[in-house]
């Protein structure tokens, strides 16, 4: 099996995205969970405030999407442009 | 130096039979531990009913040891498998089996000590409703259970289906990716689920009104925790069942591990994140049980955006299996 190097060069950015997108979905999800806690937390402790609270969490987990939606554009550009 | 096919096989089936038991007893074990640590500590709380508390530690144990009996199932088979006329494929397919078992069982294994070991501290604070915790405790930590019983099937899906005519190139790819795929998204939801049920048990010895709206919301909250063991399981299967045309090219092996490397890290963070978003919201059920619909609403909203990652990560592994 002879490997050529445009078939080692994709087969490395197949690779490299799978790995992109898989890792850089870890941190995200973790972070946002830890939002969603802490907000639960929030509601219980000062039910009132609901509305503002949620809207705080949703801010904050957007936030923490950023390097999440930075995984799936590298895995794009990997995938399609490089 | 030429190696037979037999040879290749059977190498490939020790090697995978050591992966799954020794990656399959690191979360029994944790998971154990922490159990027995707690009853330590509840024990020191409420001397007198030693031996309930000794007893719900064992049959808390039990459960957790589950996981990590799967993967000595596994390990099993593929040691003594037999395999006449074997094709180098199953090499790969065993190789997968091996890895599918051996990372499933680790959430599992560490989420099903969580409800163990705050159920032995619940038993000491409330002696009273201890059948009651117990049986929260069993509840939470058979759902704690699913993404290794997931694993599992996709390890016998592997060591059992017929691969005999399907093309070496790169089917290989697609057999270890199948087993990746699972086996790592089984970590974040067999954990996450796990931090939910803990707590469950913990908010039930707090107050033991607010069971049924805390039974709930943890079921909920590990339903929607186990979605990223599921999105393993769905890419496992369409690598095991989809037929690939024979390819020589390196790429196109890559690009089927590529994906199932991708669900499966994918599914790590937001199993555990949505777990982390569950207990938040069981803890106060437990503690303000008249807000139990707004806690339900702001989980399940939070879990949602924390399960975003897990779905990019499905869509790659996708696109890399039907696009690329």
């Amino acid at each position: 099996m002879a490997i050529e190097g445009a078939d080692l060069i994709k087969a490395a950015a197949f690779i490299g995205a799978g790995i992109s997108m898989g890792l850089g979905a870890i941190g995200p999800g973790v972070g946002e969970g830890m939002v969603a806690a802490k907000a639960c937390e929030a509601i219980g402790k000062n039910p009132q405030e609901a509305g503002l609270l949620t809207r705080t969490m949703l801010v904050g987990q957007a936030v923490s999407e950023s390097t999440g939606i930075y995984s799936l554009v590298v895995a794009l550009l990997l995938l399609f442009v490089v | 130096m030429q190696f037979d096919v037999q040879t290749i096989v059977q190498l490939s089936a020790f090697a995978g039979g050591g992966v799954a038991m020794g990656l399959g007893a690191i979360g029994a074990a944790i998971g154990e531990g922490y159990t027995a640590a707690q009853a330590n500590l509840a024990v020191s709380r409420n001397p007198k009913i030693s031996g309930d508390i000794f007893k719900n530690m064992l049959v808390g144990q039990a459960v957790a040891e589950s996981a990590s009996i799967f993967a000595l199932v596994i390990a099993i088979l593929l040691l003594f498998l037999d395999a006449p006329g074997a094709t180098p494929l199953k090499a790969a397919a065993l190789f997968g089996s091996g890895l599918s078992m051996g990372f499933g069982a680790i959430g599992s294994g560490i989420g099903s000590g969580f409800p163990g070991g705050q159920c032995c501290l619940g038993i000491s604070r409330q002696p009273a409703i201890g059948s009651r915790l117990t049986t929260n405790m069993l509840i939470g930590s058979a759902v704690c259970q699913t993404p290794a019983i997931f694993s599992m099937v996709v390890a016998l899906m592997l060591i059992f289906m017929d691969f005999s005519n399907s093309p070496l190139f790169p089917t290989w790819a697609a057999l270890i990716g199948a087993g990746m795929s699972t086996g790592l998204a089984a970590i974040g939801s067999g954990y996450g689920g796990g931090l939910a049920a803990g707590v469950s048990c913990d908010g039930i010895a707090r107050n033991p009104e607010s069971v049924a709206n805390v039974t709930t919301t943890m079921l909920v909250g590990q339903a929607v925790a186990q979605t990223p063991s599921i999105f393993g399981l769905l890419v496992s299967f369409i690598l095991l069942f989809k037929t690939f045309p024979e390819s020589q090219a390196l790429s196109a092996s890559m690009a089927l591990l590529a994906a199932g490397l991708c669900t499966g890290l994918g599914g790590i963070g937001p199993g555990i994140g949505n777990g982390m978003a569950a207990e938040g919201a069981v803890k106060w059920v437990a503690r303000n049980t008249s807000r139990s619909g707004d806690l339900m609403r702001t989980m399940l909203v939070g879990q949602a955006v924390s399960q975003s990652t897990a779905i990019y990560a499905m869509v790659i592994s996708l696109v890399l299996i039907f696009v690329l």
